[in-house]
């Protein structure tokens, strides 16, 4: 009666996680490739992520933990690789007389922020700065469906007797129901050059994708290893556990 | 002398260190009862479990730079760049949790059983000491990463002795090593971190002696009398580990590969910043009963005391239970109240997680009122009221009854 009692309780708690908590704006939860244990991510949307982020998003946003050569992960030669990093003008040195000097990206460099610094960004954006967006995806609760939604929320008129501040948007999905982040992606912003049709739902799925992979650039190593451990921890177990009805059928009586 | 080991050398050597006599007597020879049923793998399963995060800490140790302006880069480094880095911080982070999964369910496991009634009590004690050294060394590696919970979290938390009349301020600047959570306290949180876990091994240590000196309880409670009543430790007791240590691995291994982050906080991954405060500060979530004690009481000296003493009644334990009967099993009226208690203290974790207002923090203050209710006048008063069932004179009369 009383585990019965335990389990109910339990089972109140984790049902209604938020029992009285506010109403927020309900996620508009996709089917991620990557999710799950055989979660993968696929190629050409990786791809097209990273021209999402290169044309749209790496205007304010830096990412700055991702290397160059890790863009070997979306399917890009060494050749390719090495291509792209020399259209990057990167700040080294000191040189021998004691001066900085740029010269092209290298696949080791990593990817350069458009500030250099968090105060020179704050300035630019008076205040309010666009954040890195290398770990993103991680760093809040179901990652990927809000930026998904944030991304394809944003409202043109905000509902009636709501007080929009100037130079700020409608976004239900953002603390405040407000976002100092113009909408960056609509219908055809860009031109995919795998031809793809560029909707608002297919641009917002492909950055995603492309933020959750440089997020986690690990996830398809752990998931193939996890598989292998769990399936061998499974098979050793069983063996563990016939082994041990054996010895202890010795003194059962 | 009989000779203990065949082999010359081993035998040699053991008759001037018996490092390998005493082992053979813990890990071996050593008399157990025969009807000890799964929740007695979680002592095995906790020993291993902080090798494991010895083992990981040492080599995330070898990535990782203690300083406020590389420690959150130096993690990503290990994640991305180090061989492996992100299995071993994900072993490391996760087993944080699987270990105080692992201790919680073994303390219940005593609570049940009356482990801790006379003559444990001594082993119960450093069972707490061990639980507190845990505390403190998931909380000081919890800062490690210098992701915003980190730094919040070290702030609260180190904030919580200020509430000392007095000498409160000073002694947080003091544990502070300056003004405000910074790279001092940083560096001496990393060396602490390394330290402790150190300590552990050395109480686990004597937690074995003290065990070892009357042997494990058991589900019955009674004491073990008659010799058929106990088995060698091996093979009986180390295969029954192997096989749970088997399961364990398993939801181990599916946090660790599937589920990673499931069980920490997502700031986290936003470096620290000292300018922006998190909307919620929550400890992680096998501290949030005790962080719901904490807030229940709006003096904030009063609800530093009460967390506190919500551990440290522990110690007094074995004599606020006065009922003479050890396990659950024939004190049918404790049992119930023992379900109540686990029910409560799921609440208090519940609780924890949630902004201390309204009715969430109406819900802590009954729920930290049971908690110390439950020690303070039930466990006592049972002892004098409760009818208990007749106890058997040995566990095979228990078995017998039970078929």
């Amino acid at each position: 009666m009383i585990r019965n009692f335990f389990f109910i309780i339990l089972t109140i708690f984790f049902l209604t996680p938020n029992l009285f908590g506010e109403e927020k704006a309900v996620l508009k939860k996709q089917e991620w490739d990557f999710q799950g244990i055989f979660g993968r991510y696929d190629k050409p949307t990786l791809q097209r992520g990273l021209q999402i982020y290169q044309e749209v998003c790496s205007a304010c946003h830096g990412m700055k933990r991702l290397r160059f050569r890790e863009l070997k992960d979306l399917g890009f030669t060494q050749e390719q690789i090495k291509q792209y990093a020399e259209t990057f003008e990167i700040t080294d040195g000191p040189n021998d007389l004691g001066e900085m000097f740029t010269r092209p990206g290298e696949p080791s460099d990593a990817f350069v922020s458009p500030y250099k610094n968090k105060e020179e960004a704050k300035a630019a954006f008076g205040g309010a700065y666009p954040l890195d967006l290398s770990l993103l995806t991680k760093s809040m609760k179901n990652g990927p469906d809000y930026i998904y939604s944030l991304l394809t929320g944003y409202e043109d008129e905000p509902p009636k007797g709501f007080e929009l501040p100037e130079g700020l948007y409608y976004n239900p999905y953002h603390d405040g129901n407000v976002i100092g982040m113009p909408p960056p992606l609509y219908d055809e912003a860009i031109e995919y050059i795998d031809g793809t049709n560029a909707s608002l739902h297919q641009l917002s799925y492909d950055i995603v994708n492309f933020l959750n992979w440089t997020a986690e650039p690990e996830l398809e190593k752990r998931k193939s290893l996890g598989i292998k451990v769990i399936l061998f921890l499974l098979v050793l177990t069983a063996l563990l556990y016939v082994t041990m009805k054996e010895i202890w059928s010795r003194i059962k009586k | 002398m009989a000779k203990k080991f065949k082999n010359k050398t081993l035998a040699w050597l053991d008759y001037r260190l018996p490092i390998f006599s005493v082992l053979k007597e813990a890990l071996v020879d050593h008399p157990t009862p025969r009807n000890l049923n799964y929740w007695w793998n979680f002592g095995s399963l906790a020993g291993i479990t902080l090798i494991i995060m010895i083992v990981s800490g040492l080599m995330l140790s070898m990535h990782y730079v203690a300083h406020v302006d590389l420690a959150f880069d130096s993690v990503e480094h290990i994640m991305r760049d180090v061989n492996y880095g992100w299995l071993i911080r994900y072993i490391h982070s996760v087993g944080a949790s699987m270990f105080f999964l692992i201790v919680y369910i073994h303390i219940s496991r005593g609570l049940y059983y009356g482990s801790y009634k006379s003559p444990r009590e001594v082993l119960w004690w450093l069972g707490i000491i061990i639980f507190l050294l845990m505390i403190a060394s998931a909380f000081l590696g919890y800062t490690l990463p210098w992701g915003q919970m980190s730094f919040w979290g070290a702030t609260v938390i180190t904030n919580l002795f200020s509430a000392i009349p007095l000498v409160g301020d000073s002694i947080v600047t003091w544990l502070w090593g300056g003004f405000s959570v910074d790279n001092p306290t940083l560096n001496r949180f990393y060396s602490l971190h390394f330290l402790i876990p150190f300590v552990i091994v050395g109480i686990v240590f004597l937690h074995i002696v003290a065990l070892h000196k009357f042997g494990s309880n058991n589900p019955t409670g009674i004491d073990i009398t008659l010799k058929e009543e106990s088995i060698p430790f091996h093979p009986y007791y180390t295969i029954k580990d192997l096989f749970g240590l088997g399961v364990f691995f398993i939801i181990f291994g599916i946090f660790v590969f599937f589920l990673p982050n499931s069980l920490g906080h997502p700031d986290n991954y936003i470096p620290a910043d000292p300018l922006v405060t998190p909307e919620h500060i929550v400890p992680e979530w096998y501290f949030l009963p005790f962080y719901a004690i904490l807030r229940a009481i709006p003096f904030k000296l009063l609800g530093v005391l009460a967390m506190l003493g919500s551990i440290l009644i522990l110690f007094a334990l074995p004599w606020l239970d006065t009922c003479k009967v050890r396990s659950c099993r024939f004190r049918p009226i404790y049992k119930q109240f023992y379900w109540i208690f686990i029910v409560n203290f799921f609440i208090l974790g519940w609780v924890g997680s949630k902004v201390p207002e309204g009715h969430y923090l109406i819900i802590s203050r009954i729920c930290t009122g049971y908690y110390f209710i439950h020690f303070l006048i039930i466990l006592p008063l049972l002892g004098f009221f409760e009818k208990t069932l007749p106890v058997p004179a040995n566990i095979f009369k228990e078995h017998n009854k039970k078929k």
